[in-house]
């Protein structure tokens, strides 16, 4: 097979949606029907739409004792409202296919009981003809409630039987420990989180016949499909998800929520399609947030620096209903070779809502613990933060004493230390002064594991030379249309104008979930894949082909640039696609690529980062403000640095607001979260935002995928929050363990 | 949102005959519609005022300037009297909300913003801002936010306005006009204390309707400026805040107008403080030892006591920025 020659890989190329994007023509659930159809996507019109608003629980925990609809059905245009009173008929079949969810538990059936789990449960839904008339509907729905004192706050509520897979051991820790040169300990405590991304959730369902059409918000079209036919008990095959635009999502849109089953639901009953747009304050309660921790971290070392001992004691939230658990307990196996380890993660059952997966799931919360006891460490022994780390590097994966398929940890740190300037940090805390403030420097390490899963993808090349390659995966921001159709224009030898990739339905072929950082792994692979073997097709049509001016050539001897057959080195002899399907009477080549892991696990596969943050505290306010940041990645090989840096710089931004700013704020009274608006709830604003730099190590990893990718999209959002207050630690003196760091715990 | 008429007022006797009849003045609506959306206001009737003769910032004969009450926040933020004579007021809209809504709102608008207190803005919860007698959600809830001076059992919102405090500390007077004629009150008098009755807001009567508001003379030189201290460095009410105008002649403070926001229920004159610095000379020590009287009377809540220390250090800091030091 030859080399095709890369043109698109690897430039800095802008987005392929972007001008529909600015210029509003891109078609985002929410904003059907009134969107007008588009060639792209090709979304119908919808004709008819009544509009949904649901009506929320206003206690957290206890029966609905009445709901009087009489004021609500009783306003022009009011079509109905439904509740657990209309005993709505939903299956709720089995899903196992919906392995994202919980494994512990069941998930919120909507409107089958009188049972209130959660502050912002929907107990009723209003279908009107106009947004409006549903709005002012809802408010007038009266429901009462038998309310009983709900327990929202993580500290000291009991916690769930643990799952076999929540305690881990290595060594002998408790020994080891008690017998280290050094030890540190802490608690670190991570506040709830709410991914908040710009677009709501909305979903418009449409029943024809036995058929459902639904237009979502989602990042897994295959997953919602799944989900809608195990509710109402039907056939996938009569469901059909589209959502071709997604305006970020941070994973809250990887489950299936009760919204889109209340959208499906109202429009079986009311026999209308129904348009449901969340509220910002619903978000709040309907699609997730990062749970809250607390993660208990005891380290012992050496007083040369080497960790011999870490024991973790973990809690975290999760719903009455399911037991949501992520990726927490990994780092802290596999992050540094530390040879006696115990771990013990519980999750406590609250009345509240299910947590969800949120950029750097698990992951980045243990980082935070990790890399800031790390830090810890390193003040204690006097050893260079950086240097510590060094120390600890393992050889192969001490969890499993598999070899790493790459890991370049080491140079990362090293890279980021000479690039940040790190030589020029005196290590004593509170050492440097600009006026009013004390500037401080911090690092942190992060590590993601590069998730691979089977994937599929379509690859249509008409006779006019211009390809169509489809993948049921989707685009919440990462720039999947843009990268895709990167790979795709070079594996066919075409232009980027000339591919058209498309995503977002679920008749595409099949991806995993767009999350986990594993879409340019697998769906990459699979488009490569397919690409290739349609480009290998059309040459052998071409070699085999009496009439072409490549017959006879050796396959391996050709390449395909601009939409043109020749043969290497000697660009004179060829042809073009559309020729040769034109002289062949061939409307169309079509091929399907796949994906499939190794399924030998014969290697540990992950991403790597080292985070560096300079900031400014205000000596006597206690404000800290970002000065500049750098990450810097193993991830493998980069398909679009363009939209690399969109990942890495949009994950600082995330951390600098998870280390300073967010924070979901519950009233324990009545388990009412009081900042569910963006007024409230702080995000970083430009003016928060320094100097933000990110640096990738020139490299793949061939082991992980053929195209040698690692996932970035959550690596670059683990190790920040704790670089940010290992900085604010420099800066003062003073240690802060509570995130997120505000003024108060500094003045 | 519920259902309400809306009329535009064309001139002042329309407004003020819309008033009258119960209409509730509109003009931004930066703060108004938001309310109405969440249903905490529900105003049967908005009588738009926007094209009403209240836009001129002119000074006055005794040497002040009176704003009108539909200057655009960002029109009074860079007019170029206001920046000449109360930098105060120009820092204190520019660091208000954000460039769109500071397009939007107007200082008649601003002054009648009401409270940021998320129980206020939550129908779901007890307020008795929103439903006297249904109590105070906020004085045992979540409370970092609210106030630490000036409240009641009934009501411990802060009053969200930066140019309002910038107001109090320069003593200006609003301009009133209703069904029996004109009237001023000081601008002290306009903003009312909780006390008992947390859903009265303003010395408003029925009706009535703001022309403008009026800064006094002062005597020059005057170094005046305003700091906001907040989590997030812009688009974000203030934690706390300090407004300061200081007249030093001779080596010495003659007049110190001097006022804090993001710790009142009403923005909050610090007359004690003013009074430790006039007649003396400006020092370090001097700002430590008149911000130390910052906080006399607070009564922090469970989760605002830092506020107590933030507000001395948010007054020193600015005493020192307008009044020199290291």
């Amino acid at each position: 097979m030859s080399q095709q020659p890369q043109a698109a890989v690897g430039a800095p190329l802008s987005r392929v949606d972007g001008r529909l994007k600015v210029t509003g023509q891109a078609e985002y659930a929410a904003d059907l029907p009134h969107a007008r159809t588009t060639s792209r996507g090709g979304t119908p019109i919808i004709d008819g739409v009544v509009h949904a608003v649901v009506v929320d629980s206003t206690v957290a925990r206890g029966r609905i004792t009445g709901i009087d609809t009489r004021a609500a059905d009783a306003l022009p245009g009011v079509l109905g409202v439904i509740s657990h009173l209309d005993k709505p008929a939903l299956v709720y079949r089995d899903n196992p296919g919906a392995w994202l969810d919980p494994f512990v538990g069941e998930r919120l059936h909507v409107f089958q009981d009188d049972k209130v789990r959660f502050f912002g449960q929907p107990v009723a839904v209003v279908v009107a003809r106009t947004l409006e008339a549903a709005q002012h509907a809802a408010d007038l729905v009266r429901v009462s409630y038998d309310a009983e004192q709900p327990t929202t706050d993580l500290t000291g509520a009991p916690e769930n039987d643990p799952l076999p897979t929540q305690d881990y051991a290595r060594g002998n820790p408790e020994e080891a420990l008690a017998s280290a040169e050094v030890r540190v300990e802490g608690t670190y405590r991570l506040t709830r989180n709410h991914h908040n991304a710009l677009e709501p959730h909305a979903t418009i369902a449409r029943w024809d016949g036995e058929k459902l059409t639904v237009w979502d918000k989602t990042q897994w079209v295959l997953g919602a499909r799944d989900e809608l036919a195990a509710v109402f008990g039907m056939s996938a095959e009569n469901v059909r998800v589209i959502s071709p635009f997604v305006g970020g999502a941070f994973g809250n849109a990887l489950r299936t929520w009760p919204h889109t089953t209340i959208a499906a639901l109202a429009a079986r009953e009311i026999r209308r399609p129904v348009k449901l747009v969340l509220t910002r304050e619903q978000l709040y309660y309907g699609v997730g947030y990062r749970p809250a921790y607390e993660y208990g971290l005891r380290l012992g070392s050496t007083r040369g620096g080497r960790v011999t001992a870490a024991v973790h004691r973990i809690r975290a939230e999760t719903s009455s209903y399911e037991h949501f658990a992520e990726g927490v307990m990994n780092p802290g196996q596999l992050l540094y070779a530390t040879p006696h380890v115990r771990q013990a993660f519980r999750t406590v059952p609250l009345d509240v809502n299910t947590p969800t997966f949120m950029r750097g799931p698990g992951w980045s919360s243990a980082a935070f613990a990790i890399e800031s006891a790390m830090d810890e460490l390193a003040h204690e022994t006097g050893i260079d933060p950086i240097e510590l780390r060094l120390r600890n590097e393992p050889q192969e994966d001490p969890s499993n004493g598999l070899p790493f398929s790459t890991r370049r940890l080491s140079e990362c740190l090293r890279t980021g230390a000479r690039a940040f300037g790190w030589h020029r940090r005196n290590p004593k805390p509170r050492s440097r002064r600009d006026g009013d403030w004390l500037i401080g420097m911090g690092m942190a390490s992060g590590i993601y594991d590069t998730l691979r899963m089977r994937s599929e993808a379509r690859v249509r090349l008409d006779a006019d030379g211009t390809a169509l390659v489809q993948a049921s995966t989707s685009d919440m921001g990462p720039g999947t249309y843009t990268s895709m159709t990167q790979l795709a224009a070079d594996a066919l030898g075409l232009t980027m104008r000339t591919v058209r990739f498309e995503l977002g339905d679920s008749t595409f072929p099949a991806a995993p979930p767009h999350g986990g950082s594993q879409t340019m792994a697998g769906v990459g692979s699979a488009v490569q894949d397919g690409c290739d073997k349609l480009r290998q097709e059309a040459v052998k049509l071409a070699v085999e082909d009496e009439r072409s001016p490549l017959h006879g050539v050796d396959a391996d001897d050709i390449v395909v640039r601009g939409g043109r057959l020749h043969v290497k080195g000697t660009p004179a002899r060829g042809e073009t696609y559309r020729q040769l399907l034109a002289r062949n009477n061939r409307t169309h080549l079509e091929t399907r690529g796949t994906f499939t892991p190794s399924g030998d696990d014969r290697y540990s596969m992950n991403a790597y980062s080292a985070v560096f943050a300079e900031v400014a505290v205000d000596r006597r306010l206690g404000l800290v403000r970002m000065r500049r940041m750098l990450g810097v990645y193993d991830v493998g090989r980069i398909i679009s640095p363009k939209l690399a840096d969109s990942q890495a710089l949009g994950a600082m931004v995330g951390g600098i607001g998870q280390a300073l700013l967010e924070h979901t704020v519950t009233d324990h009274r009545d388990g009412r979260i009081v900042n569910a608006n963006l007024a409230d709830y702080l995000v970083p604003v430009n003016a928060d935002i320094p100097d933000l730099k990110a640096i990738y190590l020139d490299g793949e990893d061939l082991h992980a995928d053929p195209i040698g990718v690692k996932g970035l999209g959550e690596i670059v959002k683990v190790g920040v929050a704790p670089a940010i207050a290992n900085a604010v630690f420099h800066a003062t003196g003073r240690r802060v363990r509570d995130l997120p760091i505000t003024a108060e715990a500094l003045l | 949102m519920h259902p309400f008429s809306y009329t535009r007022a064309s001139d002042t006797r329309e407004a003020l005959d819309a008033g009258r009849d119960g209409g509730r003045y509109i003009a931004g609506g930066t703060t108004l519609v938001d309310l109405m959306r969440e249903t905490v206001e529900r105003p049967r009737t908005l009588v738009d005022i926007s094209a009403l003769p209240l836009r001129d910032i002119v000074v006055t004969r005794r040497g002040g300037l009176r704003v009108g009450a539909l200057v655009r926040m960002a029109e009074a933020a860079t007019h170029r009297g206001v920046r000449a004579l109360y930098p105060v007021i120009s820092q204190a809209l520019e660091l208000s909300a954000s460039a769109q809504l500071r397009n939007m709102a107007t200082i008649g608008g601003n002054i009648m913003q009401r409270t940021r207190c998320t129980y206020f803005r939550d129908v779901s919860a007890d307020c008795n801002k929103r439903e006297p007698g249904s109590g105070c959600a906020a004085l045992h809830g979540v409370n970092r936010t609210h106030a630490i001076l000036g409240t009641s059992d009934d009501c411990v919102a802060t009053h969200p306005s930066d140019v309002a405090v910038a107001f109090t500390a320069l003593e200006a007077t609003v301009h009133l006009l209703g069904p029996d004629g004109k009237r001023t009150v000081p601008f002290a008098d306009f903003l009312l204390k909780p006390g008992s009755t947390p859903n009265r807001e303003q010395a408003l009567r029925r009706g009535e309707l703001i022309t403008g508001v009026e800064l006094p003379a002062l005597p020059r030189p005057l170094k005046s400026g305003y700091l906001k201290v907040r989590d997030r460095q812009s688009y974000e009410f203030a934690l706390t805040s300090a407004a300061v105008a200081l007249h030093i002649r001779g080596g010495v403070i003659r007049e110190a107008k001097v006022a804090a926001g993001g710790v009142g229920t009403v923005p909050w004159k610090l007359a004690a403080v003013e009074r430790e610095l006039i007649g003396r000379r400006p020092s370090e020590a001097l700002w430590t030892k008149a911000a130390e009287r910052a906080a006399d009377g607070a009564r922090p809540l469970r989760h605002n006591r830092f506020k107590v220390e933030l507000l001395k250090r948010t007054v020193e800091r600015q005493l020192r920025v307008a009044g020199g030091g290291k």
